[in-house]
């Protein structure tokens, strides 16, 4: 059992003070430059050195007893088990429970609870749809795609667009913004796919961010900053559905956005290209080497993420009934992306749970939204440091010869 | 002709901006390999220390040149502290780690970071006082070249010319070059390859926090986004002129300033940011080790 020395508290002391030094100037002293005034907010400091004193003590407490444990495995005393979730999760009769409980929890959704709540779900689940779509990209063939929000808005303004001049309805657009997607996708997989992993990720951000600038300053395509308004929400067979309808209508069709998705997404993982990604994830050299035509295979997966974006994108105009390129910067980007690396990098359970827990619980901890971003940043560091893995890790299929 | 004097000199003047947050991202990617996401973030910090150290300074009534030079020493101060925090917080545990992980953690860094400033500051813009006063010197050119332009070029000269003189002849230098050309067999050498990287991220970050101080000085306000842009730019021209290395990342960042300078000064001023991302994008597909780089070739 690991105990604290005095040592480990005066490492404690030390970093509390690095950190109050740290925060000084930026968390203690604040200028209005206006009134010419300044406010000195001492308290600050001492949070921030109480904060760094027991986060040190912590997380030296921590690593004390990991290294412990691990000690004892590697002499044997102690079996290394599954994780709880997975353990769980692998018992058949529990598992076929908890999804049928699932199931019919989601499909009563909008009797039990008002249309406000309803909305937030739908909001949760269209981001579900892009983390799947996403964790093709980056869960399952490895490449860092940082401007996924442009294929979202490719889809959104196809949408947006093509209902304002030509009047076409949800349905026609959907398979179009998801080709739109695709095309944009390919478009800019062709050239950039040759780079390496992490410039990969710099030209993705800039495109989205061309893509973004492009719609807010080519006002006689895009309108411009204010937008597209008034688009309609997808119809059911000619009737006029009420509001309170049309969102719970767009719930289920959402829902079964999501089934498809997941359907589609564990059929492609499984498959001859779904493997091929993993490798080319893995080791893009000894992938070459197995005759993976390695172009082709990063190309299928920018394409196939893009269109997920692209037909969310027009969930989100049919959602919203209102597009503007405000929608589409690089946090939406970041925040699809925390959803991913929180999940678990290729494991959809994970990408679903986490897409959940952060789209939903900064909307019912309101008193905390502003820290949301925070949050978020601070999430993507601490996962990549401490559970590269995600909350869920992907289980890989293995070959038992013999069975 | 006086337009297009005009323009060369904002030009220049952006490029040596750039140059001064370009240094960081190339200094530390030619150690580690790492693009430090956050490094637009520790320049936005160094403004803002700078603001504050000025505006309570000069409350307290110091003159003109204390606080423009105690503000210049704590923006590069505390963005060196934030630099070599973030880098044994972040990157430090993820050495050795996949290539994707590092660059992740460091894309946290840099949300986790603005929104510490917007949350502990302001999320409004913020004046920023002209701590470099006009030079009667320049009077008749004054339509062309402001005083803060030529300050800018000055004061970036000079710290360029400091570095080089460091990695080339100082012991640290010596250390950081070897590093960067084989870490392993550095530290066989007995080189203590964790302090060359601190190290590393402590110069880079005081660069950028130079960097912060003159151009909000030049455009006269900052807010907690103002990293983000300036990072993918300064990125953009470290990788124009070839990653990893320092001569290509100032002559990258003067190619950049110029072009962005004739192309809103002769095209259009909407697009001022596509110019850059379509040149970093065209690069990286046709010359992707840069003006100087050396290409590299991936070996098992």
């Amino acid at each position: 059992m690991a105990v604290i020395t005095p040592k480990d508290l005066r490492n404690a002391a030390g970093v509390a003070l690095w950190f109050m030094f740290l925060t000084f100037p930026l968390l203690v002293v604040k200028i209005n430059t206006v009134a010419r005034t300044v406010e000195w907010r001492w308290q600050n400091l001492l949070w921030v050195g109480v904060a760094g004193f027991v986060a040190s003590l912590v997380s030296r407490l921590f690593a004390a007893r990991k290294l412990a444990r691990q000690e004892r495995i590697r002499q044997g005393l102690e079996r290394q088990l599954p994780a709880a979730g997975r353990r769980l999760l692998g018992h058949p009769r529990l598992r076929l429970a908890a999804e049928v409980v699932l199931a019919l929890f989601l499909l009563a959704f909008p009797t039990l609870f008002s249309t406000y709540q309803v909305n937030i779900l739908t909001t949760a689940l269209m981001y579900v749809v892009l983390g799947l779509g996403l964790n093709i990209v980056v869960g399952l063939a490895g490449l860092l795609d940082l401007g996924y929000v442009a294929f979202y808005a490719v889809g959104a303004y196809t949408y947006a667009l093509l209902n304002l001049h030509f009047g076409l309805g949800f349905w026609t657009v959907l398979p179009i913004g998801g080709l739109l997607g695709a095309l944009f996708g390919i478009l800019l997989g062709f050239p950039v796919l040759r780079l390496r992993g992490d410039y990969l990720a710099i030209v993705t951000l800039g495109f989205g961010e061309i893509i973004r600038l492009v719609l807010e300053n080519w006002s006689d395509f895009s309108r411009g900053p204010s937008g597209i308004a008034n688009i309609p929400r997808p119809g059911l067979f000619g009737l006029d559905l009420t509001l309170d309808a049309a969102i719970v209508y767009l719930y289920f069709l959402t829902l079964a956005m999501v089934l498809f998705t997941v359907f589609v997404v564990n059929r492609l993982q499984h498959s001859r290209i779904g493997r091929a990604w993993i490798a080319l994830r893995e080791d893009e050299i000894a992938c070459q080497a197995m005759g993976i035509d390695k172009t082709r295979t990063k190309l299928a997966a920018f394409a196939l993420g893009a269109t997920w974006a692209g037909m969310a994108g027009v969930f989100f105009a049919a959602k919203t009934t209102f597009v503007n390129p405000a929608s589409f910067t690089f946090l939406e980007s970041a925040i699809i992306l925390c959803i991913v690396v929180l999940g678990g990098m290729g494991s959809i359970v994970g990408v679903i749970v986490a897409a959940l827990i952060l789209i939903l619980l900064p909307e019912y901890l309101r008193a905390f939204a502003d820290y949301r971003m925070l949050v978020f940043g601070a999430v993507l560091v601490a996962m990549m440091v401490f559970r590269p893995q995600g909350l869920v890790t992907g289980v890989r299929r293995t070959y038992t010869p013999g069975r | 002709m006086d337009y297009f004097i005009e323009l060369l000199f904002s030009g220049l003047t952006r490029g040596a901006i750039y140059a001064l947050i370009a240094l960081g991202y190339t200094m530390v990617y030619g150690i580690i390999g790492l693009i430090n996401f956050a490094h637009g973030e520790i320049y936005m910090i160094g403004a803002f220390t700078a603001l504050i150290v000025a505006t309570v300074l000069s409350l307290w009534g110091l003159p003109l040149f204390a606080v423009l030079a105690l503000a210049a020493l704590a923006a590069a101060v505390w963005a060196a502290a934030y630099g070599c925090t973030i880098e044994r917080l972040a990157y430090r545990p993820l050495r050795g780690a996949p290539r994707l992980s590092p660059l992740i953690s460091a894309i946290g860094m840099s949300i986790f970071l603005q929104n510490y400033v917007l949350l502990a500051q302001t999320s409004e813009f913020q004046p920023f006082p002209a701590l470099i006063p006009d030079l009667p010197l320049l009077e008749p050119w004054a339509a062309v070249v402001g005083t803060t332009d030529l300050a800018i070029l000055v004061v970036s000269t000079v710290v360029m010319v400091l570095l080089t003189l460091f990695i080339r002849f100082s012991r640290m230098g010596k250390a950081m070059r070897a590093t960067a050309q084989d870490r392993t067999m550095a530290l066989l050498t007995g080189i203590n390859v964790d302090t060359v990287i601190s190290v590393t991220f402590v110069v880079g970050s005081a660069l950028a926090a130079i960097g912060g101080l003159l151009i909000a000085s030049h455009i006269g306000q900052i807010n907690f986004a103002i990293g983000f842009i300036a990072g993918i730019k300064a990125f953009t021209a470290a990788v124009l002129g070839g990653i990893g290395s320092i001569p290509g990342a100032v002559l990258g960042s003067f190619v950049l300033g110029l072009t962005e300078s004739f192309a809103t000064g002769y095209v259009s001023s909407d697009y001022e940011d596509v110019f850059a991302f379509s040149l970093l994008v065209l690069i990286l597909i046709f010359r992707p080790a840069g003006l100087l780089g050396k290409g590299s070739v991936d070996k098992v």
